[in-house]
């Protein structure tokens, strides 16, 4: 049974490594959004450091929403999707396999490259610091509950524009703790009490979400 | 006992005769329910001493309000139902119920804008009551937008029943995340207008009008069932002898 987790965790992330163009994608996006921002609002370096913990908080929401597809959809297209539900393997073991493999490919990268960017909005160290925890504690939730919408519309023709319209709603809660933990540490209160819930929110999106998750892949395939 | 009722109520003609008998009495219910909260709270109610007299869109709003969660609450437990009895009608009153609460939402919102403008003196404040019934909307929007992407309305009402579970789940941590958000955040001083023992004459109206909000909705939902009921086992027997006799 683990082995099986394994051997999936394991075949995710080689077959995301041989399509290194799509593995830069979401990274990249990440970059350009928080880029846009200081073109949008202006240069001006109390406001940017206001509002830096909404910026690379809301960059990482949409660059996670625009990967999300990936995690089932290229395996329901070849049809070992398929294969995966008939097999003896309990489902809900598998998804979380699958929703590690993609936190790894497109989590991982925004969680480093995130503080890097707050340096260049102005944020402060301590600010940063939490940054970086939030966004380690934060973007496995964003996979997990993904998981569950791409589940849901993965066998639909259109289902991007419906993936975000399920999603994002659920996405609420991470960005309030995330950006309310950063707010604090940066003007200078403990940011304990959001990160706790940020980690609660992480243990029952893990051990929740890949049951709802296969009881709707096995809706999507039937 | 009770499952034998909900496997009587589980098959679709049974459910249509009932439901057929129920509706008059429904209907008289709810009829009265409204004539006399709307007369109380419109009428005998005296005017706020604050507010004035546009206090009274309460008699609409707050009932709207308490509809929108009632009715999610609904959909999650026929959701479970359709999920684990696979009974066609959870799966009819599911996704019925949906449109209702959305409408229920967005009158929520609409009355709320309204009575906020001259109250408040805006149309809109990022409350944390406010924004939880927005993100609300989106829910149902997304379980309507969900239902009607899946040509097959059969695994359409899996999928939104799954997701209906989903939501349920998430509303209270949506609810008190956005509570959070907005006390920490220094809030407008006005917004909520603490009731300090709601005057009789002004609650017992309100009372009224919600519980006649509840029958609205359960007339609705059964009439709206009903249709779809019929749309869907048109091809089967019982149908067709239904419309050969007299209707």
């Amino acid at each position: 049974m683990l082995q099986a987790f394994f051997i999936i965790l394991q075949r995710d992330l080689i077959l995301a490594i041989r399509h290194r163009a799509e593995l830069m994608n979401p990274v990249l996006f990440f970059v350009l959004v928080v880029v846009l921002f200081p073109l949008g609002i202006g240069a001006e370096a109390t406001i940017l450091e206001r509002i830096a913990p909404a910026i690379i908080w809301i960059a990482a929401l949409l660059s996670a929403l625009l990967s999300l597809d990936r995690i089932f959809r290229t395996d329901m297209e070849d049809g070992s999707l398929e294969q995966m539900l008939i097999s003896a393997q309990p489902m809900s073991l598998l998804i979380l396999a699958k929703i590690i493999a993609h936190w790894l490919i497109t989590g991982l990268p925004v969680v480093i490259v995130g503080p890097l960017l707050a340096l260049f909005l102005g944020l402060s160290i301590e600010g940063i610091e939490t940054l970086f925890i939030t966004l380690l504690l934060g973007t496995p939730i964003l996979s997990a509950i993904g998981s569950v919408g791409v589940a849901l519309t993965v066998g639909l023709r259109r289902g991007g524009v419906i993936l975000s319209l399920l999603v994002l709603p659920l996405y609420v809660p991470v960005l309030i703790f995330a950006s309310q933990a950063v707010d604090a540490a940066a003007s200078g209160f403990p940011p304990v009490a959001a990160i706790a819930m940020l980690s609660a929110l992480l243990l029952l999106s893990l051990s929740l979400t890949p049951w709802a998750a296969s009881a709707a892949l096995k809706m999507s395939v039937s | 006992m009770i499952m034998r009722f909900i496997y009587q109520l589980g098959s679709p003609p049974y459910f249509y005769a009932l439901s057929g008998r129920l509706l008059p009495w429904l209907s008289g219910i709810c009829l009265i329910l409204f004539a006399t909260g709307l007369y109380g709270g419109l009428v005998l109610a005296p005017a706020d001493y604050q507010q004035g007299d546009s206090f009274r869109i309460i008699y609409i709003h707050v009932p709207a309000a308490w509809m929108s969660m009632f009715v999610y609450m609904v959909m999650a437990f026929s959701g479970a139902m359709a999920l684990i009895w696979r009974i066609k009608i959870a799966e009819i009153i599911l996704i019925n119920s949906a449109h209702i609460g959305a409408v229920f939402t967005f009158l929520a919102l609409v009355t709320g804008s309204i009575w906020g403008k001259p109250m408040w003196g805006t149309w809109w404040v990022w409350d944390a009551r406010l924004t939880s019934e927005l993100l609300l909307l989106f829910l149902y929007l997304g379980v309507l937008a969900l239902y009607s992407a899946i040509d097959d309305k059969r695994k359409a009402a899996r999928a939104v029943a799954i997701l209906a579970l989903v939501g349920v789940v998430n509303i209270p941590i949506i609810h008190y995340s956005v509570e959070w958000w907005s006390t920490l955040h220094q809030g407008p001083t006005i917004t909520k207008f603490d009731k300090p023992s709601i005057d009789t004459r002004m609650l017992i109206p309100l009372l009224l009008m919600a519980v006649a909000h509840k029958f609205l909705y359960a007339i609705v939902v059964l009439l709206r069932a009903r249709n779809d009921l019929l749309w869907r086992e048109r091809r089967s027997q019982w149908v067709a002898t239904l419309f050969k006799d007299g209707s």
